[in-house]
């Protein structure tokens, strides 16, 4: 018992920490709200989806901005829907480094673009991490035998 | 006499010396006579020259001086006596005015030395004036714009709205290079860069909340001077060559709620400040003004000048002007009412809440009258009613305002019952049967003022359309007439009654009006299976086939899952051609991302697809746009609904709701 609780009192502070820091917001706690008994691993395969094509479109963007004439449209147009996909899981961070990524590509400042690429790689790499902690975290409560709080 | 051998030059030197000196002489008498001659031109030419006689003596003299020399002309060889006496005398004349006009020269050149400097010193003047005027005219200019801004920031109520008209209109105003806008985050630590002028979308820069500029600038209501190189002040990357502009910042309070909600006014306690910064254009040489500053620290402070007490005057007006609003559209649907075809717009409303806002409408009038009024609820009248709660206040604020109008002196008493049947029937109306039944009661309104009263044998004509009692249209008849008309038409169309007792003039009168009111609780059920019967967790719309168009993997599943928690059966594609081939007739309802190249279009083709109204399903757009062109793109394509990405479960219930209830255009942003 002593066990769980401490584990339930840990994944309520993480959380606490993740919405506080920003590296989600309201539309994560949507997509939590969505898991339930008909899906259980709701949570786990849209994150998944979400660094999988986090990761294409940010392979994809390093390539066009390497090239000599880079094709800001193209970078503009996975901004974009990296923007859409982290906006839809909730991932703040990467969201917000999305808008500032898109004046860049609009001001066709091939620097700027360049680190907003690095800094969305950062945000995607802490962002797994911490989501990792988080899912561990639930499966341990679970293999306890207990149920996993929910956020207000 | 005997011619000397010695050898004669051929000018004897003195008589070269001579010979000069004669034209020397004839030269200067000329120039002396031509001098006055010009003086007396130019000086008659002029229209004011105060020293005439001045001018005289001074011609005197030069002439003398100039006859003097021209006679000398003759004194160079033999002369007679009288040339020497004529030279003499000219010379003593000469004399006495040269020494006449020495001294009055002591004494008139200071006096024109005098006038230059007065006149240096009225140029110098003037120009200040000029400069003063300027600025007078630009701080008139400022101030007819503080005026219109603070018009425009008080006709808004949203407090985007009001910030971001802030920031354009100041921009404007005093020409700046750049306006931002710093809001505090959610966690109260930093300040996020909300708002720019200049640029379209303002990047994510945060600041820590505890900067010492920021501190300064927060414990003061005045408008600071900040280093263009203090972090809130790097707003955008440096356009000039050599020097920022200058920047000032000032803090504008926030209220927290981002719309003004009528009685839920937030206290002053716990305040929450944004950071308003705004910078000069780089490279002039402008600097910031007084005024300008002044300028900047009215605008700021604009939520902190009312007092609570005219805080709620502004509520009060705010709801007037719309309740004005409706009664006006009221009014001009008269034809409407007379010809049957109005209907009422029920609704479940909180019935004591229409009375507390009819007395407050009321309560200003009443004071400046002071007319004390009381409103008595009975403790049974249910708190919650289903109703047209726009026409019941109107008729009720109707009654309540010809009370007030009609009474100089006495108290004004509103009173309001749950009519029961011996006050029914009571009710002196010869075709009223009211029917008593379960899930609908009589309320009971009665007006009583200690006013004009009206003589009994014209109430009948009270009802009349656009006819004024005589004696009651004394002053204030500013009405059309047709406030009692409305008003039985609508108690009417309420299934009751509504009549006026007066015992005579000067005795008051006492309005009553009964209206059906439906009871909340137990209304029938609606006929729409779709509509939710509960509000979390059950399923919404059981079965329903919906087909989500998107090209973005993990919004697609987002949705998905959002749609599947209502229960929905939900069929997920990625391109306008899969759409098409899969859409069906048993798809109700296609959801389509429509920041996708192929969105709109898809919705085109959904139309010409399904050519029949009913077997087409309703096309929900879903966009992260909320601009105009994007809504008028959706509603060219025939789109059935729009949501604002992101959204809630909650958002996407009653979204659906709706549109399967309707099935028409509406916004849900």
């Amino acid at each position: 018992m002593d066990i769980l609780n401490q584990l339930q009192r840990q994944y309520t502070d993480f959380t606490a920490l993740l919405y506080r820091e920003g590296f989600v917001d309201d539309n994560f706690t949507q997509v939590q709200k969505l898991q339930d008994e008909s899906s259980p691993d709701f949570v786990v395969e849209v994150v998944s989806l979400f660094f999988e094509d986090c990761e294409k479109l940010v392979n994809n963007m390093a390539e066009a901005l390497e090239q000599q004439d880079v094709d800001f449209k193209q970078v503009d147009s996975h901004v974009h829907q990296l923007k859409g996909s982290s906006s839809s899981m909730g991932a703040a961070r990467i969201k917000n480094v999305c808008i500032a990524f898109k004046t860049f590509c609009e001001a066709q400042n091939r620097e700027g673009c360049l680190r907003c690429l690095q800094q969305v790689n950062h945000e995607n790499t802490q962002l797994k991490t911490n989501l990792q902690a988080l899912f561990t975290l639930e499966r341990q409560i679970v293999a306890n035998g207990g149920s996993i709080p929910v956020m207000q | 006499m005997e011619s000397c051998n010695c050898i004669e030059p051929q000018w004897p030197a003195e008589e070269l010396l001579m010979k000069y000196q004669y034209i020397s002489d004839f030269f200067i008498a000329l120039a002396y006579f031509s001098i006055p001659l010009e003086l007396i031109y130019f000086v008659k030419k002029s229209a004011v020259f105060p020293y005439r006689w001045v001018l005289v003596q001074f011609g005197a003299f030069i002439v003398l001086c100039g006859a003097t020399h021209l006679i000398s002309l003759w004194t160079f060889n033999m002369h007679s006596r009288t040339v020497a006496v004529v030279m003499t005398t000219a010379k003593v004349l000469t004399a006495a005015v040269s020494c006449a006009t020495a001294l009055m020269l002591v004494h008139i050149i200071p006096d024109l030395l005098s006038v230059k400097t007065r006149e240096l010193f009225l140029k110098n003047k003037a120009a200040e004036l000029d400069r003063e005027m300027g600025l007078i005219r630009t701080q008139e200019e400022t101030g007819r714009h503080v005026r219109m801004l603070t018009h425009e920031i008080r006709s808004t109520l949203d407090r985007h709205t009001i910030l971001k008209t802030t920031l354009v209109e100041l921009g404007r105003t005093l020409a700046l290079e750049e306006c931002a806008l710093w809001m505090p985050t959610r966690t109260g630590l930093e300040l996020q860069l909300s708002y720019t002028l200049r640029q379209q979308n303002p990047v994510g820069y945060t600041v820590p909340i505890q900067l010492p500029v920021i501190n300064q600038v927060f414990s003061s209501n005045h408008a600071l001077k900040i280093s263009p190189n203090s972090p809130v002040a790097r707003l955008r990357p440096l356009s000039g060559k050599y020097m920022p502009g200058e920047v000032v910042a000032v803090r504008v309070p926030l209220l927290h709620l981002s719309n003004f909600q009528i009685n839920d006014w937030p206290e002053l306690s716990t305040r929450r400040y944004a950071l308003m910064v705004l910078m000069l254009p780089s490279d002039s040489a402008r600097q910031w003004h007084v005024h300008e500053l002044e300028l900047v620290e009215v605008v700021a402070d604009q939520e902190t000048e009312l007092t609570p007490e005219q805080r709620l005057m502004v509520e009060t007006i705010l709801k007037s002007s719309n309740l004005l609003a409706t009664l006006i559209n009221d009014v001009l649907d008269l034809s409407k009412l007379e010809d049957g075809s109005l209907r009422l717009d029920l609704g479940s409303f909180n019935l004591h809440t229409v009375f507390r806002e009819v007395l407050n409408l009321i309560k200003p009038i009443t004071s400046v009258k002071k007319l004390p009024v009381t409103l008595n609820l009975a403790p049974d009248l249910p708190v919650y009613a289903i109703g047209d709660e726009k026409r019941l206040m109107q008729t009720i604020l109707n009654v309540a305002g010809n009370a007030v109008k009609f009474s100089k002196e006495g108290s004004i008493s509103i009173t309001a019952f749950v009519a029961n049947s011996e006050s029914l029937r009571d009710s002196r109306a010869p075709g009223f049967f009211p029917v008593l039944s379960d899930d609908h009661f009589y309320l009971r309104v009665q007006v009583k003022d200690a006013g004009q009263g009206i003589n009994p044998q014209d109430i009948p004509k009270l009802f009349t359309k656009f006819v004024h009692n005589q004696a009651l249209a004394t002053r204030n008849s500013s009405g059309s007439g047709l406030g009692l008309a409305i008003c039985k038409r609508f108690v009417n169309l309420m299934e009751g009654h509504f009549w006026i007792e007066s015992e005579g003039l000067g005795k008051g009168c006492m309005a009553i009006f009964i209206v059906k009111l439906g009871i909340p609780e137990k209304t029938s059920e609606s006929k729409n299976p779709f509509l939710p019967k509960a509000n979390h967790g059950q399923t919404a719309f059981p079965g329903l086939k919906v087909l989500v168009l998107d090209e973005n993997g993990v919004s697609r599943m987002a949705t998905k899952g959002l749609l599947v928690q209502l229960g929905c059966d939900v069929t997920t594609v990625s391109s306008r051609d899969e759409c098409l081939h899969v859409v069906s007739q048993d798809h109700k309802v296609v959801c389509i991302d429509v920041c996708m190249p192929d969105g709109f279009e898809a919705a085109a083709r959904l139309h010409e697809k399904f050519t029949k109204n009913h077997e087409r399903p309703l096309i929900v757009a879903l966009t992260g746009n909320t601009d105009k062109v994007t809504k008028e793109n959706c509603m060219r394509v025939g789109m059935d609904g729009v949501i604002l990405k992101p959204f809630s479960v909650d958002k996407m219930r009653s979204v659906l709701s709706d549109l399967l209830e309707h099935r028409v255009l509406f916004e849900a942003m």
